[in-house]
């Protein structure tokens, strides 16, 4: 589903995000990424998104070079991608309702799907009765589900969440864990980066660790190891 | 899908200026001091123009005929100067008609009006008083009547004397007082709007900076160039059409408390009058001059954050 052939991020002599990265993601599949601050899990994710492009080698999802994709067709990839942020990234002035109902309007949707499908996806996430509440008048547990409720209300076939937990207290983390591990039981792929020993370990998954812009480890089964 | 797409653009962008409402508020007032701007300069240009109209309307040339000369060889004269393309209106007064209108001048003039008495006969002569459609032309028309000879059928000259000579340094004046309004005018007008739409653009700008963030996740949930910037330029356009609805409110009690004002200091202008009397027109420039100042500026603004 997603495949790294050899891909390079250089941003200057001495700053290399990403060197020869080589890994493949089958679908369903459950992947942590760790790694120390700038070890390049974020440019890796960004990679996926488009959101950079590499120096050398090439990103594919779905057997598409992401990077050779034009502006309208990497509209149409990231619909096909949830997304979940460290700092939620929620739309300030639109209540938890509406920010997961753009996701929807984005993607093409119609009134009558983004009315049956966001009450449906807000009661996933145990937020039923906040849906007209702004991300201002959430707690940052409740932020993130709304983000997490976003990134899942299309059904897309890739889950990409950048340190979801580093905000949240322990329950809250153990919730939001939770739900990704439903969300990638209902066979939705996952890749997930993080700093919390915790969530690794009790995971149990796939996990890639990562050391000054290479993956060093890939353990089908790892536990968090620096 | 493509009706849906523009509903939900314009139901997300009256949204977007509702919640935001102080700063909404901010950029309609700015906004508003542009269009303001814009409607006085409008104002300015009928008190200067009707100004100008009136120095240029002073500006003529008299033709002073000779007492002998027949009224029908300067009626074919004044018949010639009136084909004359730079010549807009030819006006004749009959040799009796200035002696009435002198001995009016003079009616408190014992000594002349006894002297008339003396001569008799009226000794005076016609007048053709001609005026150019534009200032500049005065020259050449002068010209024109030195060179051609208006005589009689005894082939006597029937013109006495031109005026043109005497006055021709107080017309170049005047001629380089209203071609310097009128460009000063217009580019006091250019300057002003220029940087009206410069300080609401900023306004605007930095409206659109505040969101800047919520573009980016707007982009990373996969929204198209239109779905992100449809609602701000919906929002810009709703700026524009507040501040236009304000900026005509303001003018009617304005033009109205200083419409007897400019009536007395200029030129009979009734500011009030000419406001009601063009309401449709000066209407529909303010308030299409907000809404594309104000959807262009937010056009702009978010192009910005969509290049990469």
């Amino acid at each position: 589903m997603i495949h790294f052939d050899k891909v390079s991020k250089i941003y200057g002599a001495n700053s290399v995000a990403l060197d020869d990265v080589s890994f493949s993601i089958s679908p369903k599949e459950f992947v942590s990424v760790v790694g120390h601050s700038g070890a390049g899990k974020t440019t890796l994710l960004k990679m996926i998104l488009a959101e950079d492009r590499p120096t050398s080698g090439g990103v594919f999802f779905h057997s598409a070079n992401v990077n050779k994709l034009r502006r309208k067709d990497i509209n149409t990839l990231r619909r096909k991608i949830g997304v979940v942020f460290q700092d939620f990234r929620l739309l300030p002035n639109k209540t938890a309702y509406e920010n997961i109902a753009f996701a929807m309007e984005v993607a093409g949707r119609t009134d009558e799907e983004i009315a049956a499908d966001v009450p449906h996806v807000l009661q996933l996430v145990d937020l039923g009765n906040k849906s007209h509440n702004f991300p201002s008048q959430l707690s940052g547990g409740e932020r993130q589900r709304v983000a997490i409720a976003r990134a899942i209300v299309n059904q897309p076939d890739l889950i990409i969440a950048d340190e979801p937990t580093g905000n949240l207290d322990p329950i809250s983390t153990y919730e939001v864990v939770q739900i990704f591990k439903k969300i990638n039981d209902l066979g939705t792929t996952i890749v997930l980066t993080t700093h919390n020993k915790g969530v690794i370990d009790n995971l149990g998954r796939r996990v890639l660790t990562m050391e000054r812009g290479r993956v060093i480890r890939d353990d089908q089964e790892g536990r968090y190891v620096l | 899908m493509f009706w849906t797409t523009i509903k939900r653009i314009i139901r997300s962008g009256f949204i977007q200026f509702w919640r935001s409402s102080f700063v909404s508020l901010s950029s309609i007032l700015v906004m508003f001091v542009t269009l303001f701007v814009i409607g006085s300069l409008m104002f300015s240009s009928v008190i200067l123009n009707v100004a100008l109209e009136q120095i240029k309307d002073k500006v003529d040339i008299n033709i002073y005929f000779a007492s002998t000369a027949q009224e029908s060889d300067i009626l074919a004269a004044k018949e010639s100067i009136s084909k004359l393309p730079e010549v807009a209106q030819v006006n004749y007064s009959s040799k009796e008609q200035v002696l009435v209108a002198f001995k009016d001048r003079h009616q408190n003039d014992s000594t002349i009006l006894q002297s008339l008495d003396e001569i008799g006969d009226n000794p005076l002569g016609a007048i053709l008083n001609l005026k150019a459609k534009d200032p500049d032309q005065y020259e050449s028309i002068f010209n024109y009547l030195k060179d051609q000879s208006f005589v009689s059928k005894e082939g006597i000259s029937i013109i006495d004397k031109i005026n043109y000579t005497d006055t021709k340094a107080a017309i170049d004046k005047l001629t380089r007082f209203i071609r310097a309004g009128e460009r000063l005018g217009l580019i006091f007008t250019c300057v002003m709007i220029g940087l009206s739409i410069v300080i609401t653009f900023n306004t605007i700008r930095l409206a659109i900076y505040v969101s800047r963030e919520e573009i980016s996740v707007m982009r990373l949930v996969g929204a198209s160039n239109i779905y992100i910037r449809g609602p701000f330029v919906v929002v810009g356009m709703l700026y524009g059409l507040f501040a236009g609805l304000l900026t005509v409110g303001v003018f009617y009690p304005l033009t109205y408390w200083i419409g007897k004002l400019t009536e007395n200091f200029f030129a009979g202008v009734n500011l009030y009058s000419y406001y009601i009397a063009n309401f449709t027109q000066i209407f529909s420039i303010i308030m299409l001059s907000g809404i594309f100042v104000g959807a262009l500026s937010s056009y702009l603004a978010v192009r910005k954050y969509l290049t990469n």
